[in-house]
């Protein structure tokens, strides 16, 4: 079931195109990993899925609601991670996530449940009553996905969620996103590589708006390039990695 | 409506959270005073009435009521919490109008604490409380109308000195409308009607006619149309952001 669909989306900011012309879909159970250089239209095409944006031509869908046209019934499906995890920093988590639950239309019980199931799950006890201004960057990342849990979408849209964690609550993020896949559509923007390997059935490249590769990370590591066995390698680079940068490179090229 | 009451909550408890709820208040009550007593000479006048206090109300506002509005959007814009807002499943009204509220709850809060006066009057001599209660609604309403239109300038903006500044000058025009100077200005080219209508702008005229306590139902209607406008046009600007 397709819960997440672009049709040749295109954004436009004055002469500059951040996003031109992608198309993809993301069924019930995938974890799409959008890959891409900084600039490269990720952040746009995530605020354009999740209607904060308006594309300036194409569309885009979630579980079926045009996000232009349809959006209140869109963004009841979405839960919604922005670049840099913001929230209101005058706020405690609990009643920060209490206020996204109610805006949500949660009802009080369902609210209360819900969050309480949230706390376990993604480790927020400890900081539950402290101020979001005095959280570390690892907690505000955590928070950031709590809201975007609180109403149990179909559909995930995380921009970036593991940047600025340390290896530890990087690896807890990804078992956290792999715990929720099976039944959920999610799309995850990061650019590092072997986050693809450890959580994505499926890699997205973008590099100056356009989309390079949509395939799987077994298929992407089959067109990084062949080693050249004569020329050592000053900074040792993963197979990932250099079929990363055979890709974006040679776009640039062109 | 619900959701825009939820807005209003959060909006209006982020006043007090932060000492600038505090700092604001004791700016408003002694700029308030200050401008009663001597600027306007309260004591002097020897009558038992409020005038000399609100004399001076539609410039208070007109520096005091953008430095609570200027935040309300830009700062949700800088901080990037307004990806948050705006991906909620509500409508951009429900979060235009809860945010206004809270502002302009906020300043009726500052007004209430004045009542002092209003008492001491009282004791003084016999004043007609029937105006005084007109003026401070009359007062209120004219806030409430700078709020907005700081509002809307906020949501141009995510720096919130540009958004003061925007506002300061807009309610400026709206001020001095009514004044000669401004007047004088236009009548030499423009038709009488756009006169007139320059004219009818007048914060100070209709707040005026309200706390001489006359003509009330127009004044009120022209402050309640325009929040209505500046609210609706708030939500037109977080629109055309989009597209942006």
């Amino acid at each position: 079931m397709v819960l997440v669909e672009t049709r040749a989306l295109v954004k436009k900011f004055g002469a500059f195109t951040a996003v031109d012309g992608i198309s993809f879909s993301v069924d019930r159970g995938e974890v799409v990993g959008f890959l891409g250089p900084n600039g490269a239209g990720k952040s746009t095409t995530m605020k354009i899925i999740a209607g904060f944006l308006e594309p300036t031509s194409g569309s885009a869908f979630i579980a079926g609601h045009d996000s232009r046209a349809d959006s209140i019934a869109a963004r009841r499906r979405l839960g919604y991670l922005p670049e840099g995890a913001p929230a209101y920093p005058d706020m405690t988590v609990a009643s920060f996530l209490e206020f996204v639950a109610a805006m949500r239309g949660l009802s009080k019980p369902v609210a209360r449940e819900r969050l309480a199931e949230l706390v376990e799950r993604i480790d927020l006890a400890e900081v539950w009553n402290r101020r979001m201004d005095a959280l570390s960057k690892g907690f505000k990342r955590r928070v950031g996905i709590a809201q975007a849990l609180v109403h149990d979408p179909d559909v995930l849209i995380l921009d970036e969620p593991t940047d600025g964690l340390d290896p530890n609550q990087k690896h807890e993020m990804r078992e956290l996103i792999r715990t929720l896949a099976p039944n959920k559509a999610i799309v995850v923007s990061t650019h590092i590589l072997e986050e693809v390997e450890a959580i994505c059935t499926r890699a997205i490249i973008i590099a100056r708006g356009r989309m390079l590769a949509d395939s799987t990370p077994a298929e992407l590591l089959a067109r990084a390039p062949a080693r050249d066995p004569s020329q050592t390698q000053i900074v040792r680079t993963t197979p990932l990695e250099d079929a990363f940068r055979h890709i974006t490179l040679e776009q640039a090229g062109s | 409506m619900s959701t825009a009451l939820l807005v209003f909550r959060r909006e209006f408890a982020g006043y007090f959270a932060t000492p600038l709820a505090a700092v604001f208040l004791a700016v408003f009550l002694a700029v308030a005073a200050g401008m009663t007593f001597f600027m306007a000479n309260f004591f002097d006048r020897g009558q038992a009435d409020l005038s000399a206090f609100f004399l001076w109300h539609p410039w208070l506002y007109l520096v005091l009521m953008p430095a609570i509005g200027m935040r309300l959007w830009a700062e949700e814009r800088r901080s990037g919490t307004i990806e948050l807002l705006m991906t909620l499943p509500v409508q951009p009204w429900q979060l235009v109008f809860g945010k206004w509220l809270a502002a302009w709850v906020f300043a009726g809060l500052a007004l209430a604490l004045t009542a002092p006066l209003w008492i001491t009057v009282n004791v003084l001599g016999s004043p007609d409380n029937g105006v005084i209660l007109a003026s401070y609604l009359g007062s209120w309403l004219m806030a409430g109308a700078f709020l907005a239109i700081s509002a809307c300038v906020s949501a141009l903006t995510k720096n919130q000195v540009l958004a003061f500044i925007g506002a300061v000058v807009i309610g400026f025009l709206f001020v001095m409308a009514g004044f000669d100077l401004v007047l004088a200005a236009v009548r030499p080219w423009a038709p009488d009607v756009v006169v007139q209508a320059i004219a009818a702008m007048s914060f100070i005229g209709h707040f005026q006619r309200i706390t001489d306590g006359v003509l009330e139902a127009p004044a009120i209607i022209f402050f309640v149309s325009l929040i209505v406008f500046a609210l609706w046009l708030n939500v037109q600007v977080l629109d055309a952001r989009k597209a942006a």
